[in-house]
């Protein structure tokens, strides 16, 4: 074990629950936005002041009850990625708790629960196990040290002659000295904080690093399991909101006569988004819209396509801004045996998260109660909050289960119109969106125009490599300016490729359109790794270069990436024969502070890409859960290779041009390759696995059409011809 | 008002006769277990039991159904004790989990109607449901294993 000093910022509160027991809190206010948590020597030791108003207002991680029951609060949001456990598993293990007894349930909106490398409570960016790992760690560890202390102080003892065990604490000396976290809880509540705590080293983890079963698995095979769309409050309406179906319209006029002619129709209101129809169910509200009578002002947009927003970005990818910079790109490409120039372009993607976006809201005067599958709960207080003038302290924020995520429920267009439903009819009500309205109403990924430059020498030694891209900005539209040109998001798995070539610039010219752009699961790196991974093999190619030998000789500065490669080529049996028809491809990205390798197996099979195998690599770092991380590379593949091989959201007149899942298909499970998934042992601290999957599934699949027919594939989503 | 058949229950729910069996079972008897997703007969995510065959409740007018047995996913057991349950427990199918109701079902009827199923018959049954988490490898699993579950209890019996 090794000991920790707790520092004053870490503010750990202790209380007694009602009814008796332990419970701890643990609080990062101050923390500063990408700054991480800022630890400081200060000692602790002592109880932290009474909080002013609004300012510091303590909750809990932890509680212990007399029955033995842990629960532990999660302030990130489980939508399928398993947070919900894993979190539970870092505090439980440094609690020593007994994890048949352990619960985990969402946190409310506080404070306490920021998302220390995003500085708020927001899910996103797969931070949830490397943001918290260090700090949950200590609240576990804090809850186990009192309990000792109090078990001490019972048998009168020194607490070094105790130890924690699953759930109690023994007296070394005499073997009938144990007593469980529960008959110990109220007694804990009473002492003070320590003023530093032991944190186990790799090798004494009870939990971290197995497979433990997820908390949430039994209710989500029964129904059991309550999703935002399934929340029920006496009294509730539920509405559906008619938004202008061109970009950036107006509404002009509406006529609610026929809507509210028809049964179950309570209401009609405009709101900012557009026009709700408020009724006793849903099925009474989409039959109340689709009956609404209204006229949009659509002249803004109305000439919108994709032609012409592809002709923009095309227009503008030569006057970028420079954002990676090495050596002379111009002398060397000037000096190259062998040049090479190539477009490549992806289009938007829809998140289409399975639950339709919802949200329910019950305003009073004095208060605000937001039930949501939310992302970011502190973004949701803010949106209730503009919405009703309501203080912090008055708007709780409650998270349901999501229904999916993947970048989608950061925003908060859903949860504003609830709330301002509920608002205006001063009753619960909650929005519930169809999937037309879900899929022509997103902040798509944004689509992107590439065009790239390579030179190889006269030994076909790569020399020169130039990315210029241009495309929308995902921070612009949410910060709501285009600040000074740069967007990290639109350049990150371009500017970090991990190949020692010393001629390098990629630039970015950002090129806004009425089309709203969004995080989506990866984000840059899940087009940017598409587009470098390919053109990468189009210029081994041009060398007469192997694929993986080619990668393998330029990453000697990257043994991370090369360890994915590595594995993952030996794994897949890489150079081994293939039935005829069939070929492989690999790729290999670092997304957020992980590193993930895939060779693909492709056939192709009357003009359309098979995908037989996926071989997956991942080095996160020490691993907290490996079943949950198969999990998460599993999915992250089947969702990467819908944007592989079908998902294309166009554009005309304006509108988006998809509906629902006939015009916008997902990937089926007949079509779902064999999934091996192998992952590398290394006590580096935790990276993400929610998204770093994504970036390498397309342009494996890409490449290995590549091999396949010799014909590098530059769009997505790949057409044969 | 409407009488229905819930899993073993009577219930009476009053709702105009041409909504969506999906809308009365979430809306009006609470049943929340069944997922809309699509609304148009594409994903899956709303499939219940009727009679035994699953059916897209969020095309099916209640009307369509007075008098038939509707089993939901809050029917199939009161204990997650069917063998397809506890094969996606075992191979911890769900993610995000809104899918899974339609999933289970669907598995659950396919077993019902042919209790050895091919792999071919298992892929064209499972892929009438989507799963945007990207379940399926375990689902092609989970199947097989509450197959042989299926025939355990069935030698048991
Ligand atoms: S909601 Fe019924 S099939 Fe999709
Ligand atoms: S588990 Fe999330 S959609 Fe299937």
């Amino acid at each position: 074990m090794k000991k920790v000093k707790l520092t004053r910022r870490e503010f750990l509160i202790t209380s007694t629950v009602t009814g008796g027991g332990l419970m701890i809190a643990f609080s990062l206010a101050g923390c500063e936005q990408d700054r991480g948590l800022q630890v400081q020597t200060e000692a602790g030791g002592e109880l932290p002041p009474e909080s002013d108003e609004g300012e510091f207002r303590p909750n809990a991680w932890l509680s212990i009850n007399s029955d033995d029951t842990v629960t532990i609060r999660v302030g990130s949001s489980e939508m399928g990625q398993g947070t919900l456990t894993g979190i539970a598993m870092l505090i439980a293990d440094e609690l020593d708790a007994d994890w048949s007894k352990v619960r985990a349930e969402h946190a409310p909106a506080d404070e306490a629960f920021t998302n220390p490398i995003i500085g708020r409570q927001h899910t996103g960016g797969s931070t949830a196990i490397r943001g918290f790992w260090p700090i949950v760690r200590k609240a576990g560890a804090v809850g186990r040290e009192m309990l000792m202390h109090a078990a001490a102080l019972q048998w009168d003892v020194h607490p070094d002659v105790c130890h924690t065990e699953n759930g109690a604490v023994i007296h070394e000396a005499c073997d009938h000295h144990n007593l469980s976290y529960g008959e110990l809880a109220d007694a804990a509540s009473q002492l003070p904080i320590p003023d530093s705590v032991f944190l186990k080293e790799p090798d004494e983890f009870v939990l971290i690093g197995k497979s433990i079963p997820r908390l949430d698995t039994p209710d989500k095979v029964n129904g059991k399991a309550v999703f935002g769309i399934d929340v029920d409050l006496p009294g509730m309406l539920t509405a559906t909101v008619a938004r202008c179906p061109v970009k950036d319209g107006k509404m002009i006029r509406f006529d609610a006569g026929k809507a509210l002619a028809l049964p179950g129709v309570k209401r009609v209101e405009a709101i900012s988004a557009g026009v709700a129809v408020i009724a006793d169910h849903y099925w009474a509200a989409k039959q109340g819209r689709d009956a609404l009578d209204v006229e949009w002002d659509t002249a803004a947009n109305a000439s919108l396509d994709s032609a012409g927003i592809e002709a923009q970005f095309k227009a503008v990818v030569d006057s970028g801004l420079i954002e990676r910079d090495d050596g002379d790109i111009t002398e060397s490409l000037g000096a190259a045996a062998k040049t090479l120039e190539a477009v490549y372009s992806v289009p938007y993607q829809a998140h289409v998260c399975m639950e339709p976006m919802n949200a329910t809201a019950d305003v009073r005067s004095d208060s605000c109660d937001v039930y949501a599958p939310t992302q970011g709960q502190t973004s949701t207080q803010n949106t209730a909050m503009r919405i009703t003038g309501l203080p912090r302290e008055k708007v709780r924020v409650h998270t349901t289960f999501l229904g999916g995520g993947f970048g989608r429920r950061s925003e908060q267009d859903f949860i504003a119109d609830a709330v301002e439903c509920s608002k205006i009819v001063g009753q619960p009500v909650k929005v519930v969106w169809s999937r037309e309205d879900d899929i022509m109403h997103d902040q798509y990924r944004p689509s992107t125009y590439n065009l790239l430059r390579g030179g190889i020498d006269a030994k076909g030694n790569m020399l020169a490599w130039e990315h210029r891209i241009a495309g929308p900005s995902i921070m612009a539209r949410v910060s709501g300016s285009e600040g000074d040109g740069h967007d990290w998001s639109s350049t990150e798995g371009a500017k970090n490729i991990p190949y020692a070539i010393a001629n390098q610039r990629v630039t970015y010219a950002m090129s806004n359109t009425p089309v709203p752009v969004g995080f989506w699961r990866s984000v840059g790196s899940s087009q940017n790794a598409y587009v470098t991974e390919c053109f990468f093999d189009e210029l081994a190619k041009l060398a007469g270069r192997d694929p993986v030998e080619a990668r393998l000789e330029l990453m000697n500065e990257h043994p991370r990436h090369a360890g994915v490669v590595r594995l993952a080529a030996k794994k897949a049996g890489w150079g081994k024969k293939l039935p005829s028809g069939h070929a492989r491809g690999i790729a290999v990205a670092e997304s957020f502070a992980s590193y993930v390798a895939m060779v693909a197996e492709v056939s192709i099979d009357n003009g359309d890409v098979r995908v037989h195998r996926m071989t997956c690599a991942i080095d996160c770092g020490m691993t907290v859960n490996p079943n949950s991380i198969r999990a998460q590379m599993e999915g992250a593949i089947v969702y990467g290779l819908t944007a592989t091989l079908k998902g294309e959201i166009t554009i005309a007149g304006g509108q988006i041009q998809q509906r629902n899942f006939d015009d916008y298909p997902l990937l089926r499970l007949e079509e779902c390759p064999d999934i091996d998934v192998h992952i590398v042992d290394s006590e580096q601290a935790p990276g993400g696995v929610g998204e770093p999957g994504v970036p390498p599934t397309a342009p494996a699949v890409a490449n290995a059409v590549f091999a396949l027919t010799g014909k590098p594939v530059r769009r997505l989503p790949i057409q044969i011809a | 008002m409407l009488q229905l058949n819930v899993n073993g229950q009577r219930h009476e729910v009053a709702m105009e006769t041409d909504t969506p069996l999906l809308w009365v079972l979430r809306d009006g008897l609470k049943l929340t277990g069944t997922k809309f997703g699509c609304g148009i007969a594409i994903c899956g995510t709303c499939v219940v039991l009727v009679d035994g065959r699953p059916v897209r409740s969020c095309v099916t007018p209640v009307s369509a159904v007075i008098g038939k047995h509707i089993t939901t996913i809050e029917g199939l057991s009161d204990d997650n004790s069917h063998a397809v349950q506890q094969a996606w427990i075992e191979e911890e199918v769900p993610q995000c989990g809104y899918c899974q109701s339609g999933q289970i079902l669907t598995a659950a009827a396919l077993l019902d109607s042919n209790p050895e199923p091919t792999e071919a018959e298992i892929e064209q049954a499972m892929s009438e449901v989507l799963c945007r988490c990207g379940t399926y490898p375990r689902i092609r699993i989970a199947v097989k294993k509450a197959a042989r579950k299926a025939a355990d209890k069935h030698k048991e019996a």
